[in-house]
């Protein structure tokens, strides 16, 4: 559905931005040190500098917890909303107003939990949006609580025994849905690779899923701390259509060609538990996207009402 | 032949559910609307899409009001009824829905059934039905249709329409054209059978009946139209120039939808089904906050699950219109029936202080308008609007006089001129609370709107002072608002000894009931409300001009006398606790909530229960 008038497509700004990383940071983040969401913010602002994005034709959506903040640090319009339904606020924008570049933000609970049944069913839209799951296993504004993605036998306060069950995995998940047109697993550790799979997500039309495993500094700080430390645990996906990002080479011995095409294989290698991989899963460009399925011509308030007089004469007597 | 002149008849078509009464039903109302006579008709559906058949539970039919002036509700009981066996003929009786000397058109088959179950069950419904005075016909319908039709099932309807088009002398040509309408998509020869089973049923009906009925039609001087109010707000929706309505199914509000997708895309807009109430709610506020105000329509549980979406629009302040088209609660409750029940929680079911406007169109006609006034109501006032409509208005088809189109009723465009230095995303005028709205796309504006408590800056802010702003700036609107309403107008004298007030869709049998009061000499008037949040001004100088003052609702309410209810325990109909609140006037209350709308004839017997004792006539 269009609805720009037609008056604001003429005023169309194309005077350069001219606006460097930092200034598309709108104010000090306010997480803990050490946070990951850090990491994802200064990609972002890397990628909407590269890009050279205006700040009014964007918009960041989260909804609510330590990573649905990022909205308002990010120079642009931001909708901080409430918890795991930023995805049918982004929809709805995206909807109304396709000429806008829309960002979600959201956390492990946020979108796999209260947001879950959201989650699955905006895969299935492939709405065309970027969207980062900042995946840091635990619930931490509400102070270390067990969420969907928290490890099993990890303690926290309300599983001070450890969480009794298998962790749900998001890849999984998403690659089960149909209409999945992108998804992608980086991590906070390594920003080149972070940065380039954002801008891949960016590139891609339709519905970008980033999952982002990051460490929250109070609760969940060793969760990956192996595979920090190690880079030998970790296999890039590689492929002239993935991620291809400067260093990695040297850094990650561990590459697996893997044709992001390719759905079977992509399923397959999110279930394996042997490595942690990173890199773009899957992605598939044709795919119907829902912004672009349901676009509407715009018709101007004196056609429409028109036309609606004409719609009486159905229901004259 | 006797013809009997009638100011106004009530007829029923009762069958079991896949028997076609709505499509005859249809006809019927529309031909006598085209004839000129006012009519209102009232689907009785069931919850289930087709119930076991030949059963008190699978009734499913219409009922038609029709008189010589405007019909404003579904009236009293029903003067005549074809009925296409006993048990749904018994579960009207049991509903009380007949009159007492109701002419019932019962089909013949089961008498002489061959199965001796059907036969018993036949003879206790009769036996039961003997209580009141019915003068029941019987009619070979199922065997008449059989002589043109190989199914009866797809038939029985259109020579029920010929008995009536007989019995009400209407005009074949009219049935004729209304037939070829509602098949036109089919092949030619559907719209034949179909003449042939209405002409069929006329000639049975002239040699068989020995009376007719004979109601003055009055040929209207305006173009009129004829919908009922799903059907209404719907193109309420497109003449508001609402480009975007989010919705979930959910009965009685999804034909509102179903009207809207078959339509809207010619306006520029879109019917987007969502996953969930919740997330309807959410794309609905979503595409607000892109600029143009968007429409969610839900009923009663979905109304329960956009709670929390209402108030982040609310916090935000970011228009958004709710169409909640009420149905009988608390939880699923009564899916496809009447009730007034949301009133209280569509004003107050929020945690924290969330106003917001919730207006109740009176009429079918203005079920259209609402929808333009509540747009923007909610564009105005950077606000939430609630339209609550209900069943008996979703369902009732009316006609009334085609609306004057005024381009005015369309969005303005968004503004997104830049904003200018030192312009803040909520700049509250401190007298007003009103501030510029500052849409994605609009240099300058770039802000992020927030949930939780903020400042003029939209940032975050948890101080008191901040808090107390917020909350304040946020109510203002709603008494700016209301300063510019009128006081409602009482109906009736504007002073006497008893003021029935309602609200909605009881405006016709409110006022019908007022009539026959006043009529017996009763210094009754009645008010019927359609602001609730903020009510409309002027209600205490109102009711002091009364001795007495009711309100009447289809809700529930304690009565005065049942065990363990008092003056200190009695639950009050949600209006009268909304008005005792406002205006600390003792006020009282006659509700019901059988899941029907209210007949005239109820009100008038509360009317006259309640009239002040002792008071002059």
């Amino acid at each position: 559905m269009s609805s720009i008038p037609i008056s604001l497509l003429d005023l169309e700004d194309d005077s350069p931005v001219n606006l460097t990383p930092d200034e598309y940071q709108k104010r000090e983040g306010k997480w803990c040190s050490g946070c990951g969401d850090f990491g994802a913010l200064n990609a972002v602002k890397r990628l909407l500098a590269k890009e050279q994005l205006r700040p009014e034709k964007m918009a960041f959506v989260s909804g609510i917890g330590c990573s649905s903040r990022f909205p308002h640090y990010v120079n642009s319009y931001g909708f901080h909303g409430i918890h795991g339904r930023a995805l049918p606020v982004a929809t709805g924008l995206k909807l109304a107003r396709p000429e806008l570049e829309v960002f979600v933000v959201m956390g492990d609970g946020d979108c796999t939990s209260i947001g879950a049944g959201h989650w699955i069913h905006a895969t299935r839209y492939n709405t065309d949006m970027t969207v980062l799951l900042l995946d840091n296993n635990i619930y931490g504004l509400t102070k270390n609580q067990t969420s969907p993605t928290t490890p099993q036998g990890h303690t926290s306060n309300t599983s001070p025994r450890g969480s009794l069950l298998p962790a749900l995995d998001p890849l999984q998940a998403t690659l089960g849905v149909s209409n999945a047109s992108f998804v992608a697993q980086t991590a906070d550790w390594v920003p080149a690779h972070l940065y380039a799979t954002l801008q891949a997500a960016y590139d891609h039309p339709g519905f970008s899923f980033v999952r982002i495993l990051q460490r929250c500094p109070k609760f969940t700080p060793d969760v990956f701390t192996e595979n920090v430390k190690n880079p030998d645990l970790t296999e890039l996906l590689v492929h002239e259509n993935g991620i291809n990002a400067p260093g990695l080479d040297k850094l990650f011995k561990a590459q697996r060609v893997h044709d992001p095409k390719d759905l079977d294989e992509a399923r397959s290698l999110a279930q394996r538990r042997d490595m942690l991989r990173l890199g773009i899963f899957f992605r598939d460009d044709s795919f119907p996207v829902y912004d672009e399925v349901r676009a509407v011509p715009p018709v101007s308030p004196e056609e429409k009402i028109k036309r609606l007089e004409k719609e009486f004469d159905r229901y004259a007597v | 032949m006797t013809i009997t002149d009638v100011p106004e008849h009530t007829v029923e078509i009762i069958t079991n559910s896949g028997e076609g009464a709505q499509k005859c039903a249809q006809i019927f109302g529309q031909t006598c609307a085209k004839m000129g006579n006012g009519v209102w008709t009232v689907e009785i559906i069931p919850a289930e899409i087709e119930p076991p058949h030949h059963t008190v539970t699978s009734t499913s039919g219409n009922i038609i009001r029709f008189g010589s002036h405007k019909i404003t509700n579904w009236g009293d009981q029903s003067k005549l009824a074809i009925a296409f066996n006993d048990q749904v003929c018994l579960s009207r009786h049991r509903l009380g829905s007949f009159d007492d000397d109701c002419i019932i058109l019962l089909e013949s088959a089961w008498e002489k059934s061959e199965d001796e179950s059907i036969r018993k069950m036949y003879e206790e419904a009769m036996e039961e039905m003997s209580s009141r005075n019915y003068r029941f016909i019987m009619v070979p319908i199922e065997e008449e249709t059989l002589k043109l039709v190989d199914n009866p099932q797809h038939g029985k309807n259109m020579f029920a329409l010929g008995m009536l088009a007989e019995i009400y002398q209407r005009d074949l040509s009219i049935i004729e054209k209304q037939i070829a309408h509602i098949f036109k998509k089919k092949p030619a020869k559907v719209t034949e059978i179909n003449i042939e089973l209405v002409k069929h049923g006329m000639a049975w009906a002239r040699d068989n009946l020995d009376f007719q009925f004979n109601i003055e039609t009055i040929p209207a001087q305006e173009e009129r139209v004829v919908m009922n109010g799903n059907q209404a707000a719907a193109l309420g929706a497109v003449a508001a120039g609402m480009e975007l309505c989010a919705m979930y199914p959910i009965t009685p509000a999804t034909s509102v939808s179903h009207e809207l997708a078959a339509i809207i895309e010619n306006y520029g807009g879109i019917v987007h089904q969502a996953e969930d109430e919740i997330a309807a709610c959410g794309v609905a506020l979503g595409a607000s906050y892109g600029g143009k105000v968007a429409l969610t329509v839900t009923s009663g549980p979905g109304m329960a699950l956009k709670t929390e979406f209402l108030a982040l629009a609310i916090m935000t302040e970011i228009p958004l219109v709710v169409l909640d088209v009420q149905r009988g609660g608390p939880s699923t409750g009564l899916p496809t029936k009447v009730e007034q029940s949301d009133l209280l929680s569509s004003i107050y079911g929020q945690p924290g202080d969330a106003p917001r406007v919730v207006i109740a169109p009176r009429s079918i006609e203005e079920c259209f308008h609402s929808m333009i006034t509540a747009r923007r109501i909610a564009d105005t006032f950077r606000c939430v609007v609630i339209v609550l409509t209900d069943a008996n208005l979703a369902t009732g088809v009316q006609q009334f006089t085609k609306p004057e189109f005024d381009v005015r009723w369309q969005q303005e465009p968004t503004d997104f001129s830049p904003i200018p230095e030192g312009l803040r995303p909520y700049d509250w005028d401190p007298e007003t609370g009103l501030s510029r709205r500052f849409v994605p796309g609009t240099p300058g504006g770039a802000h992020t709107v927030t949930g939780l408590a903020h400042d003029e800056f939209s940032n975050v802010s948890y101080d008191p002072e901040s808090n107390e702003r917020g909350c304040k700036m946020r109510s203002r609107k709603l008494a700016v608002f209301q300063s510019t309403l009128e006081p409602p107008e009482v109906y009736g004298d504007p002073e006497g000894e008893l003021l029935v007030v309602g609200w909605g869709s009881t405006q016709g049998a409110i006022e019908e009931a007022v009539d026959r009061a006043r009529a017996q000499g009763l210094k009754v008037s009645s008010c019927q409300l359609t602001f609730l949040s903020p009510l409309e001004p002027g209600l205490k100088k109102i009711f002091s001009r009364f001795a007495k003052v009711m309100t009447v609702e289809i809700n529930y309410s304690d009565t005065l006398g049942d065990p363990y209810i008092t003056e200190e325990t009695r639950r009050y109909g949600q209006l009268a606790w909304l008005l005792r609140a406002q205006t600390l006037v003792d006020i009282d209350c006659w509700t019901s909530c059988p899941g029907q709308p209210l007949r005239p004839n109820d009100i008038y017997k509360n009317i006259v229960a309640q009239y002040p004792k002792g008071a002059s006539k």
